[in-house]
């Protein structure tokens, strides 16, 4: 695994990448990812899973204990060099210069990354108005809400044009309509970016990411896209019934086909991996029993995650 | 170029602070005007207004410790220096970058106290303007030890720390008392310091001392120098590894 060949095809690439603290503490433990050219990928999980440690390692801010990370071929400890020039970061909490203004923030760091001053301010302008900070733009940073504060620190993270763009939690303590403001334009760098986002709001994850990977303790627990983790790792359907004239007999035939079922005043709600309306209604109509509402729930990322972190605590536990 | 930006940076963070200006540039000067008005009634000649510039001069460069402490830390815990740190910067670009502000800003407290020194009554001679090439060392001095606590501590901490270096300085410079009449461990304290030599040899200076007469008191001086800009980058590098 030391030997592998960290190919150039694949924008970000890790092998059995790990970091321990001190000698208990392992955040990050035996990674192995691999995110092609152009995807937005996901990295979901509780508080404390890895995700940002994970992300300090492929910046080059923290070196890993084990194992080897590539960003675009390049090893991001033997050559970290080659590889900031390629990556851009927008850290967890907003990273901006407070005394300085809109324009000069990004100008600033247009010029960290080699711009010369006119490029570095026909990009900022650009970037202003990509991220609708046109009015706001000559005035100190500290005086902006914190929605125009991180899209700022994303703006930052842009001008420099990377390859490779990490974005930690970037809606972190927005509203929901700063969120969805933010969302719409990360959506338009798909395809022109490798982008790998963390977040622990799973409508984002869902909404933004081609694929996805879930950490937990430091281990990655689950990858693929959102429809591959709802299918392959379950998420629950659900099924809600209001009926007339339930009997036992009939409940406990339901039950013996579904052992996940509740009963609460003539509605039944059934759970499984597999539901199918026909099979669950054929049962209570040879009983008798009419169904006067019904109600299908399909499994969310939230239930996939909710049941993985689950799992993850019981297997801990055991 | 890019270190240069990032300087420029940080010079914006140091004068767009009304607190850092006010505090560095304005406090020396009402220093100055008080302690003269208060020599002008007590016979000490440690507040006549030659004593006095090269004193103040030297206790204004203890906030630049705290200044540069403070942006270097608020860098550091605002996730900026990491968005810095994953950027295709030097370790050279950064310790510039956070040097080189402090001297302008220093330079600018030296002629802020000179200005209020001859308005008081400073003769501005060529031993003035010679005397003040002692205190470019210890304006570096105090770069350096911010770098350290910058890099070391918290900013609650710097807050802490960096308060008794202001004190250290006050009592231990011979900026508003005479170590040598003191003598004792105050003495022995003040003169293992940089801060004592730099004042003395500006005074030494204005005085009509030659520049050959204070060679121990500017090698005192910039071995400090040398050692607080050496710990500085070495603190700096140490806590930024990745």
């Amino acid at each position: 695994m030391e030997n592998e060949n960290l190919s150039r095809q694949y924008a970000i690439r890790t092998v059995g990448l790990t970091k321990v603290y001190g000698k208990q503490i392992t955040a990050v433990d035996n990674l192995n990812l691999s995110v092609t050219k152009g995807e937005i990928f996901s990295l979901l999980g509780p508080n404390g899973a890895g995700k940002t440690t994970t992300i300090k390692m492929l910046c080059c801010l923290t070196s890993p204990s084990s194992g080897r990370a590539a960003i675009l071929g390049r090893d991001t400890v033997k050559d970290s060099a080659s590889v900031k020039k390629l990556i851009n970061l927008s850290p967890q909490e907003t990273a901006v210069a407070n005394h300085l203004s809109v324009s000069e923030n990004l100008v600033l760091m247009g010029r960290v990354y080699g711009l010369d001053k006119q490029s570095a301010e026909m990009r900022a302008t650009k970037l202003i108005k990509l991220m609708d900070l046109g009015e706001r733009a000559k005035d100190p940073v500290r005086k902006l809400s914190g929605g125009m504060m991180r899209r700022t620190s994303i703006a930052m993270a842009l001008i420099s044009n990377p390859q490779v763009l990490f974005l930690d939690e970037p809606t972190q303590g927005l509203d929901p309509k700063s969120r969805k403001a933010l969302w719409a334009i990360i959506q338009r760098l798909k395809g022109h970016k490798t982008i790998l986002l963390t977040t622990h709001y799973l409508e984002e994850a869902d909404f933004l990411a081609d694929r996805l990977a879930i950490i937990d303790r430091g281990r990655l627990v689950a990858i693929g896209t959102s429809s591959e983790l709802k299918q392959k790792l379950g998420g629950i359907q659900s099924m809600t019934l209001r009926t007339e004239n339930l009997t036992r007999e009939v409940y406990e035939k339901l039950k013996s086909a579904y052992p996940s079922i509740s009963l609460s005043r003539q509605e039944l709600v059934i759970k499984a991996r597999k539901l199918v309306f026909d099979d669950v209604a054929n049962i209570l109509r040879s009983g008798g029993v009419r169904i006067t509402w019904v109600s299908m729930h399909e499994p969310t990322l939230d239930d996939v995650y909710l049941d993985i972190i689950k799992r993850g605590s019981r297997d801990e536990n055991a | 170029m890019k270190m240069l930006s990032l300087a420029g940076r940080n010079l914006k963070e140091i004068y767009r602070d009304p607190l850092t200006t006010s505090l560095g540039l304005g406090l020396p000067a009402l220093l100055i005007f008080l302690f003269t008005s208060i020599g002008s009634n007590v016979p000490a000649d440690l507040f006549t207004v030659d004593m006095l510039t090269p004193a103040v001069i030297v206790f204004s460069f203890s906030f630049v410790i705290m200044f540069s402490a403070t942006l270097l830390v608020r860098d550091r815990h605002s996730a900026f220096l990491s968005r810095l740190l994953a950027a295709p910067l030097r370790s050279s670009d950064f310790i510039f970058a956070y040097v080189l502000p402090f001297i302008p800003f220093a330079i600018l407290q030296i002629l802020v106290c000179l200005i209020i020194g001859i308005f008081i009554g400073l003769s501005l001679t060529g031993a003035v303007l010679l005397s003040l090439l002692v205190m470019v060392p210890v304006a570096l001095t105090c770069i350096g030890l911010g770098m350290i606590l910058g890099s070391l501590f918290t900013e609650n901490q710097v807050a802490g720390v960096g308060s008794v270096m202001i004190v250290i300085i006050s009592l231990f410079s011979g900026a508003w008392m005479d170590l040598k009449m003191i003598g004792g461990v105050f003495r022995a304290v003040g003169y293992a310091l940089p801060f004592a030599h730099a004042i003395d040899a500006a005074r030494a200076i204005i005085n009509g001392a030659a520049f050959a007469d204070i060679n121990s008191e500017l090698i005192w001086v910039t071995t400090y120098m040398v050692i607080s800009i050496i710990a500085g980058i070495l603190a700096f590098r140490w806590k930024t590894r990745p």
